[in-house]
């Protein structure tokens, strides 16, 4: 059964008189995985829950592929959805957890138990059945609850962080399996995490949200390589800041040598979405330490952008260095393969794909 | 020594809380088993179970108003419950902005002196015609009991996690069929639990079933008034006793269906 397409215009959800969804607007394809990423209270949950009735719209339209169900109960919406807590009902068995859904439907009693048998034999589950689902452990639990979810063929199915409560070891595996089930039934996927590599690894496309609002949509690869905010660079991981002077010229976009940084050209196919190649002012360059790399201090024009800095950290997280470099009165994070002593002089190279650019301005990171 | 010495002062206390526990207990038992009981003989002259038989002699006084009070429990009970179940699932779920509001209003029938409440129920009922009428009765020990009734089961539905239920709206069941497979079951120790002291409260309830049942209703706490009154010891003991028994049993039945976690939401 192939998933349905979900289609969010215009919607807005408000919480007593604070509005928590300021107007969301996404489409998402049948069959497709879709993350919605955000920190807490960015609205992802929110909207997941007004896409399943639970929570009520104050405007706009939630359409299955093509019919509004923007005011039908969650009970006529072909999801079904995935809890944080799993919400497994403690006065039942696992059986009778999964095969809820179908009773409902008034399914004869031996097809709900071949159908229980084949979700428990999909999800390596098989006799636990009679087992009440109390004494099952926090990963059987979880995959209970996606087998009470997909034992209906809903539609759109539904996720609410449905991994976040278990350990970081099993989580890995959990990942996996759920991308491989939701690939193998063809089943459309909306995925509510704050886990940026969790949204990258299952996801093929990724709605980052930010107080209420989209912040960027797009593929894993988009969103990772060409944030459109400074605030989806940071929350993508390009965490470390730094201010410099940018002005137009014929072959892109040229940073200013500054009494911490020399000079550089970016030309404008490489630059991102998020500054223009005719900018003239102040820009905050946002980049990973990981795409950072360490150059001789007394490196000057090369062409590259190096700033100029001294080490004031040094530690070892595993396969490289990682140093705390201060920059003027940055600090940056910075990693290395290279060993350096704690107080060394150092440059670090910022090549121009490793950079973001975005206007140094109050709005900054905040899409109107 | 000193040992021995310390244990003597919580030893007093103890024994005079023993006594003031199992002392009227004693009292009552001797009393159900005293044939003859005169001053100054500190124990009775002679035992037997000559008062028992007149207690449980066919179409006795006693077992009558057994019936009646267990008729009148039961009936209290349903009543409650069929406002309490609703009630407490609004006042559990919903986001009543009077919601505390309401809550104390359940606790009012108690706040006031109850005599001066009970005799301007009488005087109502007496318009009515529900006086001397089961239905007279069952009403006044509705709204006694109904304070246990909404604050249990208010509790015993908050205890019941939301995403259980979105769980099973989410997967297709209506709103009704929901609260009939999910919410109710997961509450059932606590609806059980508001129904047993509704219970109890009613088969105990003296003052309200006075004024609005005697003469014609006797429920088992005015025989005994009655038969106290008249100086029939034995006949009052005895039917201490019988009161004691359920009272007893459904304590036990109470502590095994009241959870921590529905005891932590009651008045909440």
């Amino acid at each position: 059964m192939p998933g349905a397409g979900l289609e969010v215009a215009g919607l807005e959800v408000d919480y007593g008189s604070v509005r928590v969804l300021h107007g969301i607007d996404l489409a998402v394809e049948p069959g497709s995985f879709v993350a919605l990423l955000g920190s807490s209270g960015c609205g992802k949950t929110t909207l997941l829950r007004a896409v399943s009735g639970f929570v009520p719209v104050s405007a706009g339209r939630v359409t299955v592929n093509g019919r509004d169900i923007t005011a039908a109960p969650p009970d006529k919406r072909g999801m079904a959805m995935v809890f944080q807590s799993y919400a497994l009902w403690p006065h039942m068995t696992t059986a009778q957890n999964i095969g809820y859904g179908l009773k409902l439907r008034g399914i004869a009693r031996d097809a709900i138990k071949r159908r229980v048998e084949e979700i428990l034999a999909m999800l390596e589950l098989e006799g636990f059945g009679p087992r009440m689902v109390t004494q099952l452990s926090g990963g059987q639990r979880q995959r209970v609850a996606l087998g009470r979810a997909l034992a209906i063929n809903p539609d759109i199915l539904l996720l609410d962080e449905p991994l976040s409560n278990l350990d970081a070891r099993i989580r890995e595996d959990v990942r996996h399996e759920i991308k491989a089930l939701q690939q193998g039934l063809g089943i459309t996927a909306i995925h509510v995490t704050h886990d940026r590599e969790e949204a990258m690894v299952m996801a093929d496309r990724i709605v980052v949200m930010d107080q209420g609002r989209v912040a960027q949509h797009g593929t894993p690869e988009e969103v990772y390589n060409r944030p459109v905010s400074a605030f989806v660079a940071g929350f993508m991981g390009a965490g470390n800041t730094i201010r410099l002077s940018a002005r137009p010229t014929e072959a892109g976009l040229a940073i200013v040598p500054g009494p911490n940084n020399t000079g550089a050209t970016i030309a404008a196919r490489a630059l991102g979405p998020g500054v223009s190649p005719r900018h003239d002012g102040p820009v905050v360059a946002h980049f990973r330490s990981e795409a950072a790399e360490l150059a001789d201090p007394e490196t000057v024009g090369d062409g590259t952008l190096v700033l100029s800095g001294r080490v004031e950290q040094a530690s070892y997280p595993g396969g490289h260095y990682r140093y705390a470099v201060s920059v003027g009165d940055r600090k940056v994070i910075v990693d290395a393969a290279e060993r350096l002593a704690v107080g060394a002089a150092v440059g670090v190279r910022l090549r121009a794909e490793a950079l973001h650019l975005f206007p140094d301005s109050e709005q900054q990171g905040r899409l109107p | 020594m000193t040992a021995a010495l310390r244990w003597i002062p919580r030893a007093i206390v103890l024994g005079l809380v023993v006594y003031a526990i199992f002392g009227p207990l004693a009292n009552l038992a001797l009393w159900a088993f005293a044939e003859q009981w005169y001053y100054p003989h500190k124990l009775p002259v002679t035992y037997g179970l000559r008062f028992w038989h007149q207690v449980f002699k066919p179409r006795g006084d006693a077992l009558e108003s057994l019936s009646t009070s267990v008729i009148i429990a039961l009936l209290t009970v349903a009543l409650c419950l069929v406002i309490a179940v609703p009630a407490g699932y609004a006042l559990a779920r919903l986001r009543l902005p009077a919601r505390a509001l309401i809550m104390l209003a359940f606790l009012l029938p108690q706040a006031f002196p109850s005599l001066a409440v009970y005799i301007n129920i009488a005087r109502l009922f007496y318009g009515l015609g529900l006086n001397g009428t089961i239905l007279g009765v069952v009403l006044v020990h509705t709204v006694h009991g109904l304070v246990f009734a909404v604050w249990i089961t208010t509790a015993a539905f908050a205890a019941v996690d939301r995403d259980l239920e979105l769980a099973a709206r989410s997967i297709g069941a209506s709103a009704l069929r929901t609260f009939l497979t999910v919410t109710l079951p997961l509450a059932a120790p606590g609806i059980t639990a508001s129904a047993v002291f509704v219970f109890l409260e009613s088969l105990d309830e003296f003052t309200g079933t006075y004024f609005v049942g005697v003469p014609d209703i006797t429920t088992l706490p005015l025989l005994m008034f009655t038969a106290s009154i008249a100086g029939n010891y034995q006949i009052a003991a005895i039917t201490a006793l019988i009161l004691l028994i359920p009272s007893i049993g459904f304590m036990l039945v109470v502590e095994r269906f009241l959870k921590a976690d529905v005891m932590a939401k009651v008045g909440t």
